[in-house]
C-alpha cells in the first residue's frame, strides 16, 4: 500500500515479496479471515445451496428446484412477516435517527448536567432486547401498566392496549425498539456534533444564520459519515428483529407481529423444515444485498472515481 | 417457590450420594427432558429414583422452557455426535428421520422380552414408536387435549348450574357476559387456539369427519358440511373469548381458577394448576373430556428415545431403562405425580382424582384417536397453527378459515 514510503535502498536491494509485507499483521488477522471465509461465506452458500432441496429435519440433496420459494411467497406468513418489518423498519429508521439527532442536539447546547442525561438516555441500550420486551410488555400490560396507571388518575376513558389490537402490535414493538435504541444514536450524534468546528458557528453566527437553520443547512450535511454510520446500525437492527419479539408479544396476537427472522427460527426448529427455513433465509440475504450493493457502489465505488 | 428449590436441592444431594456410592459398578446415563415445573419435577423425579435404585445413576438433563425449545437442543445434540443416553420427545413424528438416520437405538429385542404388545394399552401408541417393525421408543405417559375445564364460581355468581357439555355451555355465556364474568378464557396463541379448535371439531363435527380429515387427510371432507358447522361454532367461541388478553395457557386458566372465566377449553395437563391452587374436582371446578359430547380423548404424550451409542456398556444400561420405565410400579408412581394416563391398562390407579379416572374409564372403554403429533408432520402443524392463530384473532370468516384449512389438509404429510 505505501510503499513510497521505503527507504530506497531497502527498495533496490532485497525486495521482500508482497505476500510476505508486513507478515505479522498479516498472521494475526489470519483467523479472521478463514473465519470470514469458512464461516460466512461458506455457510451462506451452504444455507443458499441447500435451499433448494426439499430437507425436512436433517439435510439432504433431493433436489425439488424452486417449490421452497414459491410456498414461501404464498404463505400468510411469510407475507405478513415482510410487512411487519417494512412497517417497522421505516418508522424506526426515521423516528430513531430525528430522536437521536434531536437529543443529540439538546445536549449539544452546553446544558447543565449533560453527563447525567447521557447516561440516562444510553442506559437503555445497556439492557438486552429480551429485557427491553419483558419490560415493555409490562409496561403496556392494560391491567398493570400504563392504561391502568391513567385511569387511576381519573381519565377512565382512556384506551391504550396496542400489544393485545393486532392493528397496532407493531407500534408497541417500536416504542420499546426505538426507547432501547436512539440513546446509542443519540451519543454517536454527539460525538459528531463535538468533532464539528465551533468557527462553523461563529461563521453563521456573524452571517446571522439561525440556530434550526444552521443544523440542517450546515451541520448536517457536514455530518454524512456519522448518519452513515447511524443508519448501518439502525439498518443492522432492524433485518436481524427477533427477540424483542419473542419477549414482547411471541409473534401474538395471532401471526400479526411475526417477522422474517422469526419466520426462518420457526421453520427450521419447529416445523422441522430446513428446506423452507433457508429459503426464508436467503430471501432475507437477498433484501439486504440490493439495499447494500448500491449504497456500497455509491460510497465507495464514487469516491475513487472522484 | 422454596418447595421447587427444596426438590431442586434435595435431588441434587440424591444424585451426588448415588454418584459416590454406586460410580463402581453402576452406569451413568444422562437423561434429558423438558420437564421444570413443580409437579413435572415432582414426576421425573420418580424415574430418577427408580433407576438410581438400581445401582446405576441417573444424570439429569432438565432443559428449561417447553418442548418447542427443548426439542431443536435436543435433536441438535443427537444431530451434531454429541447423544445423551435417553431422551424425551413426544412420540408419534418427531423423530422419525432421526431414525430414518440410524441415530436411535433398535428396542425391539427389549420389546419383545417385556410383552410390550399385548401390555401397551391403547396398542396405537406403541405403533407410534414403530418403523418398519421395529420399536423404537417407549411411551411412558399419555395427555390428552379433548377437555373443557369449568368454573363452579363463575357459575354461581351468575347464579347458573355448570354445564354438562358444550351445547349447555354456550347457551349459558350469554348469562356468563351480563354477570360480568369472560365466558371462554383462551390464551392468544396458536397452539392453544388450535387445541381449541380440535375440541371443538370433534364435538360437533363428529368422530367421522374428525377421522376422514386427521388420519385419511380428505380434503372433501373437510369442505363437507360437518367441517361447516364445526368452523361457524367455533366463530361463535371466538366471539365468547373476544375479551380474553391473556397469551399463556396457565394465565387462562388462572382466569377460570379465580372465577373471573367462566371455562377453558385445554388439555388435561391444566390440572397441575389447579391442583396447585388446591381446588377440588366437583366442588371448585368440573372436568368435560370431549366437551361432554363425544366422550373420546386422543393419546399424546411423552415417550423416551435412546440415542445409539458405541459402548456397549451404555447399550446395555440404555435397555434396562427402556424396561424399566414401563414397569408397573414405576408407571403408578410416576402418572400420579404427573396427573397424566398411564400407558398400559393393568396396572391400579385407584388413587387418582376424579378426572383422571375420567380418563381411565375412556382408555378403558377404547374411545381413543391418535394424537396430532403422530397424524401430522411438523411442518403441517405449525401451518395448522398458523391458521388458527389468524383465525381466532382476526374477524375472518368460517368460509374463508374452511377453504385455507381444506388447502392445508390437502398438502398435508
Amino acid at each position: 500500500m505505501n510503499v513510497d514510503s521505503d527507504p530506497p535502498s531497502a527498495r533496490n536491494s532485497k525486495r521482500p515479496h508482497r505476500l510476505f509485507k508486513n507478515w505479522m499483521a498479516k498472521l494475526a488477522t489470519l483467523p479472521m479471515i478463514l473465519t470470514a471465509l469458512v464461516v460466512f461465506v461458506g455457510g451462506t452458500a451452504w444455507t443458499v445451496t441447500y435451499s433448494f432441496t426439499g430437507s425436512r429435519m436433517l439435510p439432504k440433496t433431493n433436489w425439488v428446484g424452486l417449490d421452497q420459494y414459491e410456498r414461501l411467497w404464498s404463505s400468510d406468513r411469510w407475507m405478513i412477516s415482510i410487512k411487519n418489518l417494512g412497517i417497522y423498519g421505516i418508522c424506526s429508521l426515521v423516528l430513531t435517527l430525528i430522536i437521536g439527532f434531536t437529543l443529540a442536539a439538546c445536549l449539544d447546547r452546553k446544558i447543565r448536567f449533560e453527563g447525567v442525561f447521557r447516561s440516562i438516555f444510553l442506559y437503555p441500550f445497556a439492557l438486552s432486547f429480551v429485557v427491553t420486551g419483558l419490560a415493555w410488555q409490562w409496561i403496556l400490560n392494560p391491567d398493570f401498566g400504563m392504561q391502568s396507571v391513567v385511569r387511576d388518575w381519573g381519565w377512565l376513558t382512556f384506551n391504550f392496549d396496542p400489544l393485545n389490537n393486532p392493528d397496532i402490535v407493531m407500534f408497541g414493538l417500536l416504542i420499546a425498539g426505538i426507547w432501547q435504541g436512539s440513546g446509542l444514536i443519540m451519543c454517536i450524534m454527539l460525538a459528531g456534533l463535538r468533532g464539528i468546528d465551533e468557527d462553523i458557528w461563529k461563521a453563521t453566527k456573524v452571517d446571522g444564520v439561525g440556530t434550526v437553520k444552521t443544523y440542517v443547512m450546515v451541520i448536517i450535511p457536514m455530518m454524512r459519515p456519522v448518519f452513515v454510520t447511524a443508519l448501518v446500525l439502525i439498518a443492522a437492527g432492524i433485518i436481524k428483529l427477533y427477540d424483542l419479539v419473542v419477549a414482547q408479544t411471541g409473534g401474538g396476537p395471532g401471526l400479526s407481529s411475526e417477522v422474517p427472522a422469526k419466520y426462518v427460527i420457526e421453520l427450521m426448529f419447529r416445523a422441522q423444515n430446513l428446506g423452507q427455513g433457508f429459503a426464508a433465509s436467503t430471501m432475507m440475504l437477498c433484501s439486504v444485498v440490493i439495499i447494500l450493493i448500491p449504497w456500497a457502489y455509491l460510497e465507495f465505488g464514487g469516491r475513487k472515481r472522484g | 417457590m422454596s418447595k421447587i428449590l427444596k426438590s431442586i436441592l434435595l435431588g441434587t444431594a440424591l444424585t451426588a450420594a448415588t454418584a459416590t456410592v454406586s460410580k463402581a459398578e453402576g452406569v451413568e446415563l444422562e437423561v434429558t427432558h423438558w420437564w421444570t415445573s413443580g409437579g413435572e419435577a415432582a414426576a421425573v423425579g420418580k424415574f430418577a429414583d427408580a433407576w438410581n435404585a438400581t445401582g446405576n445413576t441417573w444424570v439429569d438433563g432438565a432443559i428449561a422452557g417447553s418442548g418447542g425449545t427443548a426439542r431443536p437442543i435436543i435433536i441438535s445434540r443427537i444431530i451434531g455426535g454429541d447423544p445423551m443416553a435417553a431422551t424425551q420427545l413426544n412420540h408419534g413424528r418427531q423423530a422419525e428421520e432421526l431414525i430414518e438416520a440410524g441415530l436411535l437405538l433398535d428396542l425391539t429385542d427389549v420389546a419383545e422380552a417385556g410383552d410390550w404388545a399385548n401390555i401397551v394399552n391403547p396398542s396405537s401408541l406403541l405403533g407410534a414408536c414403530t418403523l418398519d417393525g421395529k420399536i423404537y421408543c417407549v411411551p411412558v405417559n399419555i395427555h390428552s387435549a379433548q377437555w373443557i375445564w369449568l368454573s363452579h364460581a363463575a357459575y354461581e355468581k351468575a347464579g347458573l348450574d355448570v354445564p354438562t357439555d358444550w351445547n349447555e355451555f354456550t347457551a349459558s355465556a350469554g348469562a356468563l357476559q351480563e354477570a360480568g364474568t369472560l365466558p371462554l378464557a383462551m390464551g392468544q396463541q396458536g397452539w392453544q387456539q388450535s387445541i381449541a379448535f380440535g375440541a371443538i371439531t370433534l364435538a360437533v363435527a363428529g368422530q367421522e369427519a374428525w377421522n376422514g380429515v386427521n388420519i385419511d387427510k380428505n380434503a372433501d371432507v373437510a369442505r363437507g358440511a360437518e367441517y361447516t358447522a364445526a368452523f361457524e361454532a367455533v366463530v361463535a367461541a371466538r366471539n365468547l373469548a373476544s375479551e380474553s388478553n391473556v397469551q399463556d395457557w396457565n394465565m387462562a386458566t388462572n382466569l377460570v381458577i379465580t372465577g373471573q372465566a367462566g371455562a377453558q377449553i385445554m388439555g388435561d395437563w391444566a390440572q397441575g394448576e389447579f391442583s396447585v391452587a388446591e381446588q377440588v374436582e366437583g366442588n371448585d371446578y368440573s372436568c368435560l373430556p370431549g366437551l361432554g359430547l363425544n366422550p373420546v380423548i386422543d393419546t399424546g404424550g411423552d415417550a423416551f428415545y435412546f440415542p445409539v451409542n458405541d459402548d456397549p456398556e451404555i447399550t446395555a444400561a440404555q435397555k434396562e431403562l427402556a424396561a424399566l420405565l414401563i414397569s408397573p410400579e414405576v408407571q403408578v408412581s410416576f402418572n400420579l405425580a404427573k396427573g397424566s394416563l398411564p400407558v398400559r391398562g393393568d396396572i391400579d390407579m385407584s388413587t387418582a382424582n376424579g378426572c383422571m379416572q375420567k380418563g381411565l374409564k375412556i382408555l378403558a372403554d377404547g374411545g381413543v384417536l391418535p394424537s396430532s403429533d403422530i397424524t401430522f408432520s411438523q411442518d403441517t402443524q405449525l401451518q395448522l397453527e398458523d391458521l388458527q392463530a389468524q383465525f381466532w384473532s382476526s374477524d375472518m370468516s368460517a368460509a374463508d378459515a374452511q377453504a385455507t384449512y381444506a388447502k392445508i389438509i390437502e398438502n398435508a404429510d
